[in-house]
Order: structure tokens, then C-alpha cells, then sequence
């Protein structure tokens, strides 16, 4: 088989298109490559609608957990600890359990039956985990950069007559995204880092169709080789990882406009590793 | 099935219990002393790794600092290659390196025929002496080669942290302590471990503090590395028993048992933030910092 014709038979593997076996010889670097790199696309859908669905509920978080008002606060703090505070790998096995108990028939509502079946599959099951993994991870972030806004901006904003929602939208909000952006900067890398566990993690991979780390372990365990498949996934990484920081850099930038260029903060890789 | 002995007289016929003395029952069964068990293979880990990876760190970041430009990049090197990659990786990567590794050193002198190639096509093969362990060792042996390869996994991977960590901590130092150490005449030694080790700690200390909460986070993973951990019992246990093969029938309990995991991880994670906090508190006196200063006050006034 040439590299080309693996290409065309692997490269959308992982979403159930082209060849239903995996390679079952020769191993070689085209096919590693390639295979892995397909692995790719569910790093990239799991972190990308993670990150997006997560920002939002970040945002309500942050803003429920600075709130005066207990009833507020007080799930905020809760559900911010509960998800800082134990491993994702546990959540991921504790959701699939919770999901898979739940009755296979589908939840009758109103003489209509809402499906379940599709809660325990790895595309909404593990997505929904790392979405709300990545919330509480964000709301932290956004919270203390809520707290960090300068004293003189909001004195400012009281002196022009600016409050309530407008005081929000147009002081406060963005402040906090701008001080709390280098720090999401990393929550976002190593959110995309955190996806490589789902498939090690109770949801399985319908049909062989995992992420990159699953085929790297695919290839390790054929081949007794470990040092082929797994730089193979570390340079994909470092590349989606200087993506990303280029793109969150794009809009670090657009956040700090106003600001003599020497005062800009920078984005700077801290670890965070494993959650 | 139940292990050697119930550990109540009354455990005898569990079928026939009330629900209470059913769960005490249940709760003492053997292999649920070796669920029990595993949490202790957990902290273990824990004890095991953190002083490991902290050496790790602590001669990454020495290596790092080193005026002796190949030390210098081997210290960077390590340093920069654990950053941008899933740290899952390594520890999937690492756990069958060191295996093959150790295997093929032992393999150059033990055995006596070296004709055959190691890595030969898909097969990764050595005498049998060269085994590690030998096929012929207790099983306590195997269990314990496994689990210290994780550590040293383990190890490897978060000593690149914390030597990042303490490489941060250590040019915070303020720049005039050293010259002024110097000013003194002490050596370059005497400046480093007189001045310039003592005060890096409270810099390196928030780092730290968070790099032992992700250590403990990542404590699951082991179940990754082939050794039965508390993950690994709990789906054991937690699984759906039928009264055919076990004197304890029940449904699938295994989000029970996750539950359980995950409220052990909060209050661990908890409790060393609490911890932590009195550590900084302490390592703050006396310190050319904010908080050093105003302990001071206090105690001046």
C-alpha cells in the first residue's frame, strides 16, 4: 500500500470513514502518521465545544460565585470545588456509570420518550464531562480576575454615571476576560491535553474509533514500540499547542489594544498537567 | 471468594442478614480489604513520589542554572520537553520504555547469546535470565517491579515540574542576596546553599503547593499503568454480582464506589489545602516578602 493510498484509506478513520479494519501489518511511519492524526479530529471536537459551551457557563459561574447573595454563591463555590477539586479521570468514570444506569428504554415525558442511549456514547457522554470540567476550571480564572479589576476603573465608571448592566458589559466584563485571558490560555491547552483520557476512561471507542492517544496505543501494543507512535502524538500536540496559543494570542492582542504595548501582558505556558 | 475468614460470626449465610448487618458483612469481605488496600497504594505512591520528583526538580533546576552549557541544556531539555504534550502521553510512553530499557541492559550481560537483534520486526524479545522479573519470581515481585516503575514514571514526569518550579523560584531570589553573599567572600557553593536554597522556597512554594494537588489528581492514572489501584477495584467491585458465583449478590454499584473515590479526592485535596496554607504561613517568616513583612509588623507592635 503506498502512503497515499493509506491516506485515503486512514486519514477520517476515526469518524467511521474509509477502511474498517485497522492496519493489521506493516506499521509503517505513513501509516502511523496518519492513523493518529485522524485520531486528531476528536482532540479537536472535544476541546473546541468544551471550550466554546464552557465559556459560557464559566462566565455564570464566576459571576454567581462574586454574587452577594448566598443562594448564588453558594452552588457556585460547590460546584467550582467538586470539579477542581478530584481527578477528571474519576469524573469521566463516575458520569459513564451515572449514565449507563440510566434506564435504557429512554425517560418517558409527556407521553413522548426521550432517548438516553446517545448520553453514554463518548461524543456527548465525555463531552458534557469536560464541559463542565472546563467551566469550573474557567469560572475560577474569570473569578479572580473579576476580583483583580482595578479599584480606579470601577471609581471611574461610578463617576460617568455608568451602572447596572452598562457598568457590566462595557467595564467589568471586559477588564475581567483581559486580565483572566493568559491564564484561560492554559486552561484551554491543557483542556485539550485533558481530552486524550476519554477513551482510557470507561467510554468506549464505538467501532475503534478513538482519539490519538488511542491509536498511538493501538500501534505501541502491536508493535512492542513505544518510541514511534507516542512522539508521534507529542509532535502533534506541541503543534495543536501552538495553535492554540497563537490563536488565544490573536485575541490577547484584541483585548489589550488600548494599552501602551510595553504594559500588555504576556502569555506564558505555566503546567496544570493533569486534572 | 469471600477471602479466608468473615470477619463476623454472623456473616456465615449473608441471604438470610438484615440490610445493615448484610452491608457490615459485605463491607469485610477479603476483597474489599484489598480495595482498602489500594488507597494505601495510593498514599504510598504519594510518599514515594513527591520527595523523588522533588530531587528530580531540585537537580533539573541546578542543571539548569549551570554556567556549563551542556549540563545547562540537559537541564532546559528536560525542563521544556514535558511542556506541550499530554503528560498521559508520557506516562504511557514511559511505563514500556523503562521496561524495555531495563531489559535490554540486563539482556547486553546476562545472556549468552547477543547474535539476535533485541527489536526484531514487531517483537521485542530477550532471554529469558534477562526477564525483569524472572518469569520464576513471587508474584509479590511482579506487583512490586510494576509499581515502581510507575513511581519512577511518575516521577520523571512531575520532576520536569517542579524543576520548572524551582528554577522560577530560584532567579525570584533578589539578585543583591547573592551579591552580597559574594561581597562576603563565600564561595559559589557557600552562596547556593546558604542563600540562595533557604530563600528560594517561599518562591517555590505556590508552585509547589500546586503541583502536589495535581499530583494527587493524578493518582488515578496508576489504573493506566497496569496496577490495581482504587480504580481498578472499584470497577471490580462495583460491578453487577449474581447469587450463582458470589455469596454477595448485588446490581451495578460502581457509581457508588466512583462516588466514594471522588468524595476520597475532595476531602484529600482539601485537607492539603488547608495544609498548605499553615506550610506557607510558616515558610513566610522572617522572608524578604510581602507576607514575611507583615508578620513582622505583628510581632513588632
Amino acid at each position: 500500500m503506498t502512503c497515499l493510498e493509506t491516506i485515503q484509506s486512514y486519514a477520517l478513520r476515526s469518524i467511521g470513514i474509509g477502511e474498517r479494519l485497522l492496519p493489521r501489518e506493516g506499521y509503517d511511519l505513513c501509516q502511523q502518521f496518519t492513523l493518529i492524526g485522524s485520531g486528531l479530529i476528536w482532540n479537536i471536537y472535544f476541546g473546541v465545544f468544551a471550550l466554546l459551551f464552557g465559556f459560557f457557563l464559566a462566565n455564570a459561574l464566576a459571576l454567581a460565585k462574586a454574587s452577594r447573595s448566598r443562594w448564588l454563591r453558594k452552588p457556585a463555590e460547590w460546584f467550582i470545588f467538586v470539579f477542581r477539586g478530584s481527578p477528571l479521570f474519576i469524573q469521566f468514570f463516575l458520569a459513564y456509570e451515572t449514565l449507563v444506569l440510566l434506564p435504557k428504554a429512554g425517560i418517558p415525558v409527556f407521553g413522548m420518550t426521550i432517548e438516553t442511549a446517545w448520553t453514554t456514547k463518548a461524543w456527548a457522554g465525555a463531552l458534557l464531562v469536560l464541559f463542565l470540567n472546563t467551566a469550573a476550571y474557567s469560572a475560577e480564572i474569570f473569578y479572580g480576575a473579576l476580583k483583580a479589576i482595578p479599584k480606579g476603573d470601577l471609581e471611574a465608571a461610578d463617576a460617568y454615571g455608568i451602572t447596572g448592566w452598562q457598568r457590566f458589559r462595557r467595564i467589568e466584563w471586559p477588564t475581567m476576560l483581559r486580565l483572566g485571558w493568559p491564564a484561560y490560555t492554559n486552561e484551554a491547552i491543557f483542556l485539550f491535553h485533558a481530552t486524550t483520557l476519554v477513551f482510557f476512561s470507561g467510554f468506549p471507542a464505538f467501532q475503534q474509533r478513538g482519539d490519538a492517544l488511542y491509536y498511538a496505543n493501538y500501534f505501541a501494543d502491536k508493535t512492542f514500540n513505544p518510541f514511534i507512535p507516542y512522539p508521534i502524538v507529542g509532535l502533534y500536540f506541541v503543534v495543536l499547542t501552538l495553535t492554540l496559543i497563537w490563536a488565544f494570542g490573536a485575541m490577547n492582542r484584541r483585548l489589550n489594544r488600548h494599552l501602551p504595548s510595553n504594559l500588555r501582558p504576556r502569555i506564558r505556558l505555566r503546567p496544570q498537567l493533569v486534572r | 471468594m469471600a477471602g479466608p475468614l468473615p470477619m463476623f460470626d454472623f456473616c456465615a449465610d449473608p441471604s438470610t442478614l438484615p440490610w445493615y448487618s448484610w452491608l457490615a458483612c459485605y463491607l469485610t469481605t477479603g476483597t474489599h480489604f484489598n480495595f482498602y488496600g489500594s488507597f494505601v497504594t495510593v498514599l504510598l505512591l504519594l510518599a514515594v513520589t513527591a520527595p523523588v520528583a522533588l530531587a528530580f526538580g531540585f537537580l533539573g533546576a541546578t542543571a539548569a542554572r549551570s554556567p556549563v552549557a551542556p549540563v545547562s541544556l540537559l537541564g532546559r531539555g528536560y525542563i521544556v520537553a514535558v511542556r506541550g504534550v499530554p503528560d498521559i502521553v508520557y506516562f504511557m510512553f514511559f511505563v514500556i520504555a523503562l521496561d524495555q530499557g531495563i531489559e535490554w541492559f540486563k539482556h547486553l550481560f546476562v545472556c549468552a547469546d547477543l547474535s539476535q537483534p533485541v527489536w526484531n520486526g514487531n517483537e521485542f524479545s530477550v532471554c529469558s535470565a534477562a526477564k525483569v522479573p524472572l518469569a520464576t519470581s513471587a508474584a509479590i515481585w511482579h506487583k512490586a517491579y510494576a509499581f515502581a516503575l510507575a513511581v519512577f514514571t511518575f516521577a520523571i514526569v512531575f520532576g520536569a515540574f517542579a524543576a520548572n518550579v524551582i528554577y522560577g523560584a530560584m532567579q525570584a531570589v533578589p539578585r543583591a542576596q547573592l551579591e552580597t553573599a559574594e561581597a562576603y567572600g563565600m564561595t559559589q557553593g557557600q552562596v547556593f546553599r546558604r542563600v540562595l536554597v533557604p530563600q528560594m522556597w517561599i518562591y517555590a512554594l505556590p508552585g509547589l503547593s500546586n503541583l502536589w494537588l495535581i499530583l494527587i489528581k493524578a493518582t488515578p492514572l496508576l489504573f493506566l499503568l497496569g496496577i490495581q489501584d482504587i480504580v481498578y477495584w472499584a470497577r471490580e467491585l462495583g460491578s453487577a454480582k449474581t447469587s450463582g458465583n458470589n455469596p454477595y449478590p448485588h446490581g451495578d454499584w460502581r457509581v457508588y464506589y466512583f462516588l466514594a473515590l471522588l468524595v476520597f479526592y475532595l476531602v484529600f485535596t482539601r485537607v492539603s489545602e488547608i495544609a498548605l496554607s499553615r506550610l506557607t504561613a510558616r515558610f513566610s517568616r522572617g522572608q524578604a516578602t510581602r507576607a514575611g513583612e507583615d508578620m513582622r509588623k505583628v510581632v513588632a507592635q
